[in-house]
């Protein structure tokens, strides 16, 4: 019997595992966010030393990893199983990370929403007594998305207003049992939910309808409530698209707005970096997590969070026959 | 009746999407690409009359030259990374010239380079202009057609 399901979408971990390290590493553009001091490392050359931003982005999921577990004073070897994924095809970026690195890898692939799949399902991992260290990684390159998604990077043309900007980075966090936290102790898994937004310029109008029916189901499921959390913080809906979510979820009957934000919006100063409505990608929630979001977990700044990073699942061949875009959102509690 | 209903609800949705998105600001861009096109074909029309009276060409083999300087131009800014910044502010004024032609053929050219001279490079190369082509040649042969036969 499924002890463990609770309502319709939920996962309750009886025996919370603990995310005992994170490692994070962005690029330069990030490097002069507001979040700059919270990563473990600023890369100052986007192509880090590589020959592509395919292999590039894949170098920066291994250095994720490998931070991760130096702080966690273990060795590569000492990583059962890897979780991964990332933005580009057949992900290019995370399976050649995994080569380098030699550990036993299932790949992912729910677009941005990959940070919080891939945690619930290191968690169930974990919980379920599978296994005693994995790791959850994910990742994004803003040029390596530009050419597969977009236009030449040298192409003189205007991004539209609510574009969001992809995130250069990638975060890693290492699950394990341990008796300090922070704990991960539900996963909500969302369905797919599709309004009809076809405008790819536009995806945080797509992505938060998805955010707010799984943030709706963690509560009807659960029994808690937005005041219950220090802070609820979507992936990648950016400026245009957490508006949204706040007012769904008020018409869905759940008062958000006053402890609600976005990974997207914070890692960017909108107005200084013209990032229009704010980051994107797998990178964005991994290293605002894993950055950010974790360090303030270990100062007790946050003590209960809800993770819920968002997905749109498109393609250029789905994007051009004309097709709408289905999202998705995943959500995970973490307790300190 | 549901499925109407789910119709129904998509479009109160997209309708009220539009009303969050915000508003670019037309008349600011609308500057912007009035001075910056203006500058371009500017720049054109001195390179024509200077390569005429220079070169001692006919009109029509100037206009040829003029064509040659200025995809020439909209090349090497593409390639120094300078285009792509005016046409952020320019827009259309920066696109609709044959500095933007240019542009539009040597970014994905230098985009695609790490996937061969051949596949990427070569093939590529046409990935944003090979439509403009297309058409454009086709309707001018159309044209074309279209007048020998009026006046013959």
């Amino acid at each position: 019997m499924a002890v463990k399901r609770l309502g319709a979408q939920t996962i309750k971990f009886l025996n919370p595992p603990a995310i005992i390290s994170t490692g994070s590493i962005v690029g330069p553009k990030e490097g002069q966010g507001p979040l700059a001091d919270y990563f473990d490392a600023i890369i100052q050359d986007d192509l880090y030393g590589q020959d592509s931003w395919e292999m590039a982005e894949s170098k920066l999921i291994r250095e994720a990893v490998t931070k991760a577990v130096d702080k966690a004073e273990l060795k590569i070897a000492d990583i059962e199983f890897m979780f991964g994924g990332d933005l580009l095809n057949q992900l290019m970026s995370s399976s050649f990370a995994a080569r380098d690195l030699q550990v036993p890898f299932l790949g992912l692939y729910g677009a941005c929403s990959t940070m919080t799949e891939s945690l619930s399902m290191a968690a169930m991992m974990i919980d379920g007594g599978f296994a005693d260290r994995v790791v959850a990684a994910t990742s994004s390159h803003f040029s390596s998305a530009e050419r597969q998604f977009r236009f030449p990077l040298e192409l003189g043309n205007q991004r539209a207003l609510t574009a969001s900007w992809t995130v250069t980075g990638s975060g890693a966090a290492i699950l394990s049992h341990s008796k300090g936290g922070p704990f991960v102790t539900h996963a909500t898994i969302g369905k797919i939910i599709d309004y009809g937004i076809i405008d790819a310029n536009n995806m945080g109008a797509a992505m938060a309808p998805a955010a707010a029916d799984t943030i709706c189901t963690h509560f009807d499921d659960t029994g808690l409530q937005p005041s219950d959390y220090d802070l609820i913080i979507t992936g990648d809906l950016g400026v245009y698209g957490k508006e949204i979510a706040v007012d769904l979820l008020n018409k869905k009957g759940y008062d958000a707005a006053a402890n609600f934000s976005d990974c997207g919006i914070e890692i960017f100063d909108q107005k200084k970096q013209d990032t229009h409505a704010g980051g994107s990608g797998c990178g964005c929630s991994a290293v605002v997590f894993c950055g950010y979001l974790y360090q303030e977990m270990q100062l007790k700044n946050i003590r209960r969070l809800l993770l819920v990073s968002t997905g749109a699942l498109f393609s250029p061949t789905s994007s051009q026959q004309g097709e709408s875009i289905p999202s998705i959102a995943h959500a995970v509690t973490i307790e300190i | 009746m549901q499925k109407k209903n789910q119709t129904q609800k998509k479009k109160d949705y997209q309708k009220y999407v539009e009303q969050k998105a915000p508003k670019p600001k037309y008349v600011r861009n609308c500057i912007w690409a009035f001075l910056v096109g203006g500058a371009i074909c500017t720049i054109g029309q001195f390179v024509h009359n200077n390569v005429e009276d220079l070169l001692g060409l006919t009109h029509l083999a100037a206009t040829n030259v003029t064509t040659l300087v200025m995809i020439g131009l909209g090349a090497f800014f593409t390639g120094i990374g300078v285009y792509d910044k005016l046409g952020k502010l320019a827009g259309a004024g920066s696109i609709v010239p044959i500095t933007g032609f240019a542009n539009s053929i040597v970014s994905p050219a230098m985009e695609f380079k790490r996937e061969g001279f051949v596949f990427g490079v070569a093939a590529r190369m046409f990935n944003l202009a090979g439509p403009v082509l297309v058409y454009g040649i086709t309707s001018s042969v159309i044209v074309g057609l279209i007048y020998y036969l009026i006046y013959n």
